[in-house]
């Protein structure tokens, strides 16, 4: 039932809402809205069981394992929430003078600088204000150099196949466009298909290491001397750092702008879809490019870092400075880890999906890059098992919600057929691990023996298969009284 | 390890599963040279109750101010059940609902924040928001772009937030999109006559509302000149004020596309972020719409059911051909949106944009009694904030204040020369005549002082 269903004309929450004054009422009518507001009218006690039951109608980490590859569904610690709702950080305005925000922008600076540490980047924004936002401020920040040094003729980006949507997505927002490379039969990025692309024309080179496929390009150093020697830079997409967390900073590689989900490896929550934050950090070269605001430190006093002092900046991204909030959770979570926290997170994430990809290949599924290790996830392919069986990757994935499991992510990267990218993460416990396996297992066996079991799953969810098409089709995105 | 659960015989264990002796082995395909040394830059790890501590202080440090700023980001009543029910983990640590029938929940919400936002803007759908007000007016150009198609030119009033015209030109310029400025005129708002004369051959333009200055544009009439040359509007409006005053789907022929920050509908002030923004349009320019959509649909069985729709404008199905690069927006604050307009209601939502205009013309009013400080725009109508002009120096009467405990308003004179010696205050319900009589107090205190003795005159 909507919260729409649940009203009555008339039905008011007198403690939440301010009292009349006197002689408010004194625009002229032209500015006045005329049509009726369709609000719900419920009590608070009606909302607060509506949205309460509702909440219980998802999956979440809280009440489930959420293995979605690339995504880095890890815990999302209380502390760091309780921390960022403190009073006073919650009242604070965004315009109010830096005189009276010193402790937060204290923990901001401080955020810069781990992050900086981990990435061996040499200046960090944190503005974006999630992955894709942070790709375009790394792209615009590329064109600016290029521009800068007179060299314009730059007009292309390069993309494996393998890459997220929002890679090329950004590019094309950025005024590039897109030439997508090869990845080779091991999952690394094609250096036949590299050199053949990079040009004069070559802005540069956006690259996930590890990839998407699961996998650590073990020739990442010879990318990087192929783009860097076409004049072109090289983009880290920080989608997938959690598995390197602490044991290999992306400016060793050879990067020279990166992005980061916070709510990724900085366990800041997903939220049903956001907030997230997508800090850029930059090389050398890059720096009087960054996005403003950032955070500067003077005599012990903090300041924002304006166009003013930057004025080469690629500019501003958000009306203020980006999701602080989300930036809080991350630097309290940053701090719970500390020095030797960072690459624990890494060899237990890495150990999860290795532990998880081996058990799961023992029971017959077939690993998409088999003889390569894991990274911090995995990528099964279901092909061999929908000629056999019909099953597809939906088919598992709606089985594996019967069995009290988020699915994995599906059909991505798309170049591998029906596939599923698995990523445990680090603070899932082996007894949740060896639990998945059994579904999986028990998947395996009912493909090859009743099919249609799984071909009608989901069958104890709030709702069954859901009609896609039809919700394209017969597009009804709004409630209107019958 | 903090949030790690394994145990020294679970490692064992996995390794002998895995077949090798160490985790350092999993890490073998990694070139050696790679391999960073223990990270120097990052402190060492603090327990909870030392962080916590570490953070209470830090935010005693930055203590509490009466607040008079608005400026884009207002200070609003948020009724106690919101973040209660808005932090609960089902919301709060879930994910994107790719998964429809694991995620009903947020879906749900998710479509009954679309029919709020598209009757509080007059608009006939909304999508599930991005990231803040000034983004959302960066993809609102772009999509009007789209939906144009032959002109790539923008008329942006000067009377729109100057940070959001930053913004917008960080995003848009990269696709040879043209922002137009017209000047605000010496009344606070845009000179219809003005904005026509530049309409023949634009893509679209901006409609403010209110405004900057919190003066209310002739939106009608700017929306018609828009239509009248075959250019989209989009209207710019702060969703509060929309439940009272007339949202962009009425104004004249109605606006094509309506934008704005959803901070104002329960989402704490928190230094800026995280906010969201919100964009309605027509139906029938759905298709360019940036963003995730919920729609409502049927399962197998008939039932009612909620999935994300329209997949195929977005970037993980289009890529270089999306709509826009977004992918994660912000689910969380739509949550708590959607139970702070329901706990509201209507008549409770109109009731805080009314009692805001009617504490911002009582703030006026009194500040105004003091000599030395004068309405910018006398008799002129504004919603819940307004211009004031001060013949003392705007930065040091604001540092007096804050010395006071109070933030006194927005210096205007950093984006708007003509108003250096202009501030631009606000208050919302939260404000008591004690806390406006307070403000009073100390202002007319220190204008006087520096009006009788100005601290550098002599160097005149």
């Amino acid at each position: 039932m909507l919260i729409f269903e649940h009203s009555r004309p008339g039905r008011v929450n007198p403690a939440q809402i301010p009292g009349a004054t006197a002689g408010g009422e004194d625009l002229p009518a032209v500015f006045l809205r005329r049509q009726p507001l369709l609000l719900p009218e419920v009590s608070e006690l009606q909302a607060v069981r509506h949205y309460t039951r509702l909440s219980q109608r998802n999956f979440a980490i809280d009440t489930h394992f959420y293995p979605l590859g690339s995504c880095t569904m890890k815990y999302n610690p209380r502390a760091a929430n309780k921390a960022a709702m403190l009073p006073q950080f919650l009242a604070r305005h965004p315009l109010a003078p830096e005189s009276t925000g010193q402790g937060f922008l204290a923990c901001l600076f401080e955020l810069q600088e781990i992050l900086k540490a981990v990435t061996g980047m040499k200046g960090v924004s944190l503005t974006p204000m999630a992955g894709a936002q942070g790709e375009f401020a790394g792209v615009a920040m590329m064109r600016a150099y290029h521009t800068a040094r007179g060299d314009s003729a730059r007009s292309e980006i390069l993309i494996p196949r393998a890459a997220h949507g929002t890679n090329p997505a950004t590019a094309v927002m950025c005024g590039y466009t897109v030439r997508e490379i090869e990845v080779d039969q091991q999952g690394d990025v094609d250096l036949e298909s590299l050199k053949k692309a990079l040009g004069p024309q070559t802005a540069g080179l956006m690259l996930t290491n590890p990839s998407t496929l699961g996998v650590f390009d073990r020739q990442i150093l010879e990318v990087a001397r192929l783009v860097h020697g076409a004049g072109g830079l090289l983009y880290y997409d920080g989608a997938n750092l959690n598995a390197i967390l602490g044991k290999v900073k992306p400016g060793d590689m050879g990067f020279d702008v990166i992005h980061l989900n916070l709510h990724k490896t900085f366990s800041t929550p997903h939220g049903g879809g956001g907030p997230g934050a997508g800090p850029v950090g930059v090389s050398e070269r890059l720096l009087p490019f960054l996005p403003v605001p950032f955070v500067g430190a003077h005599s012990g006093q903090y300041h924002w870092v304006t166009e003013k002092m930057r004025p080469q900046s690629i500019g501003r991204l958000s009306a203020h400075m980006g999701n602080a909030g989300v930036l809080l959770r991350a630097y309290v979570y940053a701090r719970l880890l500390g020095r030797e926290g960072m690459p624990r997170v890494a060899e237990y994430a890495v150990l999860n999906a290795n532990y998880l990809f081996k058990r799961l290949m023992a029971l017959g599924f077939a690993g998409a890059y088999p003889a390569r290790r894991a990274t911090h996830e995995f990528l099964l392919t279901l092909k061999d098992l929908k000629d056999t069986t019909t099953i597809t990757a939906t088919d598992v994935a709606k089985r594996l919600l019967d069995q009290g499991f988020h699915a994995p992510t599906v059909y991505f990267p798309l170049m591998v057929p029906e596939c599923l990218l698995i990523e445990p993460t680090e603070t899932e416990s082996p007894e949740d691990l060896d639990a998945f396996v059994d579904a999986m297992a028990d998947i395996w066996s009912v493909a090859h023996t009743a099919p249609d079991v799984l071909k009608n799953a989901p069958q104890k969810l709030p709702v069954r298969r859901v009609d896609e098409v039809r919700a394209a089709r017969d597009l009804d995105l709004v409630w209107r009284k019958a | 390890m903090p949030f790690i659960p394994h145990t020294q015989a679970d490692v064992e264990r996995m390794l002998a599963t895995i077949g090798v002796d160490s985790i350092e082995t999993l890490f073998g395909e990694i070139p050696a040279e790679l391999r960073c040394a223990p990270l120097a830059g990052v402190p060492e790890a603090l327990n909870e109750q030392d962080i916590l501590r570490l953070m209470r202080e830090r935010a005693d440090q930055d203590g509490r101010f009466l607040s008079f700023l608005g400026a884009g980001a207002y200070e609003h009543h948020i009724p106690a059940a919101v973040w209660e029910l808005t932090t609960r983990g089902e919301f709060y640590t879930a994910y994107t609902p790719y998964q429809p029938e694991a995620s009903q929940g947020t879906l749900q919400l998710l479509y009954e924040f679309q029919t709020m936002i598209a009757s509080l803007t007059g608009m006939e759908v909304a999508n599930a928001s991005l990231y803040d007000g000034a983004s959302a007016l960066a993809e609102a150009i772009l999509m009007a772009v789209r939906l144009h198609g032959r002109s790539r030119r923008i008329v942006l009033p000067e009377s729109v937030h100057p940070v959001y015209r930053q913004v917008a030109n960080t995003i848009v310029r990269a696709q040879s999109i043209e922002l137009d400025v017209v000047p605000v005129g010496a009344d606070g708002v845009v000179d219809v006559r003005h904005v026509a004369a530049r309409m023949a051959g634009a893509a679209a333009l901006i409609v403010p509302m209110p405004n900057f200055f919190g003066r209310l544009e002739a939106a009608a009439e700017l929306t018609a000149a828009a239509s009248d040359a075959g250019a989209l509007s989009i209207g710019l409006v702060n969703p509060v004020a929309c439940a009272w005053l007339s949202p962009p789907g009425e104004w004249g022929p109605g606006c094509d596309i309506a934008v704005g920050e959803g901070q104002p509908l329960g989402v704490p002030l928190s230094s800026g972020g995280p906010y969201f923004g919100f964009l309605a349009c027509r139906r029938a320019h759905v298709r360019q719409m940036p963003g995730r959509i919920v729609g409502r649909t049927v399962d197998l069985d008939g039932r009612e059911a909620f999935t994300l729709t329209l997949q195929a404008r977005e970037q993980h199905i289009r890529r270089s051909k999306a709509t826009s690069n977004i992918c994660t927006n912000q689910g969380l604050l739509v949550t708590a949106a959607t139970i702070h307009m329901a706990l509201l209601g209507p008549a409770g939502l109109r009731q805080v944009a009314v009692t805001s205009h009617a504490n911002t013309a009582r703030l006026v009013a009194r500040l105004t009694q003091i000599p030395g400080v004068r309405n910018a725009f006398p008799g002129a109508p504004v919603f819940h904030e307004a211009v004031l002009r001060l013949d003392v120096p705007v930065a040091d009467t604001l540092r007096a204040l804050e010395a006071q405990g109070i933030l006194g308003g927005y210096a205007l004179g950093e984006h708007y020369p003509q108003l250096a010696d202009a501030l631009l205050v606000c208050a919302t319900e939260t404000k008591t005549d004690a806390d406006i009589e307070l403000f009073a107090t100390h202002l007319e205190r220190i204008v006087s002082k520096r009006r009788l003795d100005p601290p550098c005159a002599y160097k005149d």
